[in-house]
């Protein structure tokens, strides 16, 4: 895949962040993303993104478990072997009301979980490309996609002045690909980041 | 620019001047730094019990289910006794992380990895005991609903059961999902620290690829949050399927409608208890008392109280239905086999009575509560007493059956039985020791989303703002005036 130039910034505060992702927006900047060390609750916003539906595949999957617990239940019971339990109906609603209930969250759980890692790309054995090493530990990364007539002298300073604490120029791809931590797989040539 | 307000009433959460760079450096470093000598003796000590428990296990399995002093009365024992405590036991950690959660509920962050994963490891201990009360465990996948080729054979639906295999795998599986969602960025931070190649392996490995983008963030907190609200709904199922084991039954002493909240609250209560055993060693050894602090310690020791007094209600309540239903085999257990002090098991009952209802009411007390010996030696007691309630309920039914000709001399457990009870303790332990040396015990990106609330320094920060404001509002308004 064809590598791809940002120009990255690393803020110290979200207090510092807010107010400089909303300047980097209307100067007409193209955020590719904001890596933080813990959830920023209203960033996804002020980066205009949308709502993730993550839930709603929840629900589904959850009306599956219903279903399928329920559909299962009632076969088994008064098609498939219809078996005399002490004299209690085949088809014995109310009994089955704690597994049905069980099944529909043991599909919701497993299904969005499945569904969040699929989304996001994460599993096992997947190594990202990483813009800084504190993203993790303190420090708010943002990284701008430069295109063909971005002036990166220009974004750089232009960071540096909303209040971006360390500003570098970086290649990445931006997809994903499977690789190793302990492998020192130099996929980009990493300016010296003062730590 | 502050993000969230929160009273200057509230005790702050994280103590200590803290950055963010400084909380990933003390959960950090007992991950980073060699085991202590305490550790290794520890570890040793619970491999040894695990082993002991296995050795127990294998006899079981060898010699049948005769190796446990059961007998013909009483066919549930020590075995089901440890499982619905073991289950109990990881209520809290489910509490703790999904129903404060949704309550939003600022001071769960402190406890709630530790607690969660002291769940899973209960679950696990407790799993074991009615599977290899089977006696022929190597049956054990008879209980799974799945077209076999022993005839249109399946599994029965309508028993409670059948409800617990799904109730407890269902939790199981809930309950790991979980953790280890919430455990990715965590391991995303220990694997950037890392120095040497196996460590970044291996937790590159566990972080799956974790970066902290927005748009995953986003995505993890909706997954947390419908988690959340599936698990506290199967909290609660959980232990009111374990009850129904009881319940549904026509045996005096089981058969009640009050079962099910009376077990959940029993669940919490003895849950709660070993969280503050687990979580005054941690704070102890790691030195993290700045995130489990005596704040933290006095929230849970209000749980304790809280669910101790529902506990003692249900007792009570069982007592009073015993007499008012005039039912004489009701009033015979209730009475006689129970809280009649020389009865065969008296003792049980007044022991469950005396550390359960009356000792946990010293928890009215603020200074009490805030107390960590007292809460510590509470702690045991509780867990103590919640242990002599399942047995109480279970052995007090049994012993005394409509057959008085059936009727047993006494039920003891046979060192077998009591070593598989401390082989689960040992395997407990064993887990609990490998988490506490290689995980993040402490939840280190939830720690920093309150850090800036309910962080002692940036409360002060506030209450200064505040001050000048207050001030400068009376320096007006007398101008004005």
């Amino acid at each position: 895949m064809a590598k791809k130039k940002f120009v990255v910034g690393a803020f110290s505060d979200e207090a510092v962040l807010f107010p400089a992702v909303k300047k980097i927006r209307t100067a007409g900047y193209k955020i590719q993303d904001v890596y933080t060390p813990f959830p920023v609750h209203g960033l996804d916003h002020a980066l205009g993104m949308r709502e993730t539906s993550l839930h709603t595949a929840g629900f589904i999957y959850g009306i599956t478990g219903t279903t399928t617990a329920l559909s299962c239940m009632s076969w088994i019971f008064t098609r498939d072997w219809p078996l005399n339990i002490g004299g209690k109906p085949h088809f014995a609603l109310p009994a089955w009301v704690p597994i049905t209930f069980e099944l529909t969250v043991l599909f919701a759980a497993v299904g969005m979980v499945l569904t969040f890692c699929y989304l996001c790309q994460l599993a096992p054995f997947v190594k990202k490309h990483h813009f800084h090493v504190r993203a993790t530990d303190d420090l708010f990364i943002m990284a701008i996609e430069c295109t063909d007539k971005t002036n990166t002298d220009e974004l750089q300073a232009f960071l540096s002045s909303t209040g971006a604490t360390e500003v570098n120029v970086q290649e990445a791809e931006p997809g994903w690909w499977y690789g190793r931590y302990d492998k020192e797989q130099q996929l980009i040539v990493e300016p010296t980041a003062v730590a | 620019m502050h993000l969230k307000y929160e009273s200057q009433l509230r005790e702050p959460l994280v103590t200590g001047n803290k950055d963010y760079h400084q909380v990933t450096e003390d959960i950090c470093r007992p991950i980073e730094a060699k085991p202590t000598k305490l550790w290794y003796v520890g570890f040793f000590i619970a491999v040894a019990l695990l082993m002991f428990g296995v050795y127990s296990v294998y006899r079981e399995v060898v010699y049948g289910i005769g190796e446990w002093n059961l007998n013909k009365t009483i066919g549930w024992g020590w075995d089901i006794t440890n499982f619905v405590w073991w289950v109990g036991i990881g209520h809290a950690g489910t509490l703790i992380s999904a129903i404060l959660l949704l309550f939003r509920q600022g001071w769960r962050t402190g406890v709630n990895r530790a607690a969660e994963a002291m769940t899973i490891f209960a679950v696990m201990c407790a799993g074991q005991f009615p599977i290899f009360h089977m006696g022929r465990v190597w049956m054990a996948f008879f209980v799974l609903p799945y077209p076999n080729t022993r005839g249109p054979l399946w599994v029965n639906f309508n028993s409670p059961l059948l409800w617990d295999v799904f109730a407890i795998s269902t939790y199981f599986t809930v309950s790991l999902l979980f953790w280890y969602s919430g455990l990715l960025p965590d391991f995303a931070t220990v694997r950037d620290r890392a120095k040497t190649k196996l460590r970044k392996l291996l937790y590159g490995v566990a972080a799956f690829g974790w970066t902290g983008s927005t748009k995953h963030w986003q995505r993890h907190e909706s997954l947390s949050l419908v988690l959340a609200g599936l698990s506290t709904p199967l909290v609660l199922s959980v232990h009111t399927i374990v009850s129904f084991d009881f319940a549904t039954s026509v045996i005096p002493g089981w058969h009640t409608t009050i079962f099910p909240p009376y077990f959940v609250a029993g669940a919490v209560f003895s849950g709660f208890a070993m969280v503050q055993s687990l979580m005054l060693i941690l704070r102890k050894v790691f030195t993290i008392e700045d995130y489990i602090t005596v704040g933290h310690i006095e929230a849970m020791n209000k749980v304790i109280v809280l669910t101790g007094s529902i506990v003692g209600v249900a007792y009570l309540t069982e007592l009073f239905m015993g007499w008012y239903s005039q039912n004489k085999y009701e009033g015979y257990t209730f009475w006689y086999s129970r809280a009649y002090l020389f009865s065969p098991y008296g003792w049980s009952y007044w022991g469950m009575m005396a550390c359960n209802v009356l000792s946990p009411q010293i928890f009215w007390f603020r200074k009490m509560r805030r107390n960590l010996f007292v809460t510590f030696f509470m702690s045991i007691i509780v867990n103590i007493g919640m242990w002599f309630e399942r047995f109480v309920i279970i052995v007090t039914s049994l012993y005394r059956d409509y057959l008085p000709s059936s009727w047993s001399v006494y039920y003891s457990p046979s060192t077998w039985e009591i070593g598989f009870y401390l082989g689960t303790f040992g395997l407990f332990f064993t887990c609990f020791f490998l988490f506490a040396k290689y995980f993040p015990v402490i939840a280190i990106a939830e720690i920093k989303y309150v850090l800036k609330t309910s962080g002692d320094n940036y409360k002060q920060t506030v209450e200064k703002e505040e001050k000048m404001e207050v001030e400068e509002f009376v320096h007006e308004y007398a101008h004005a005036h």
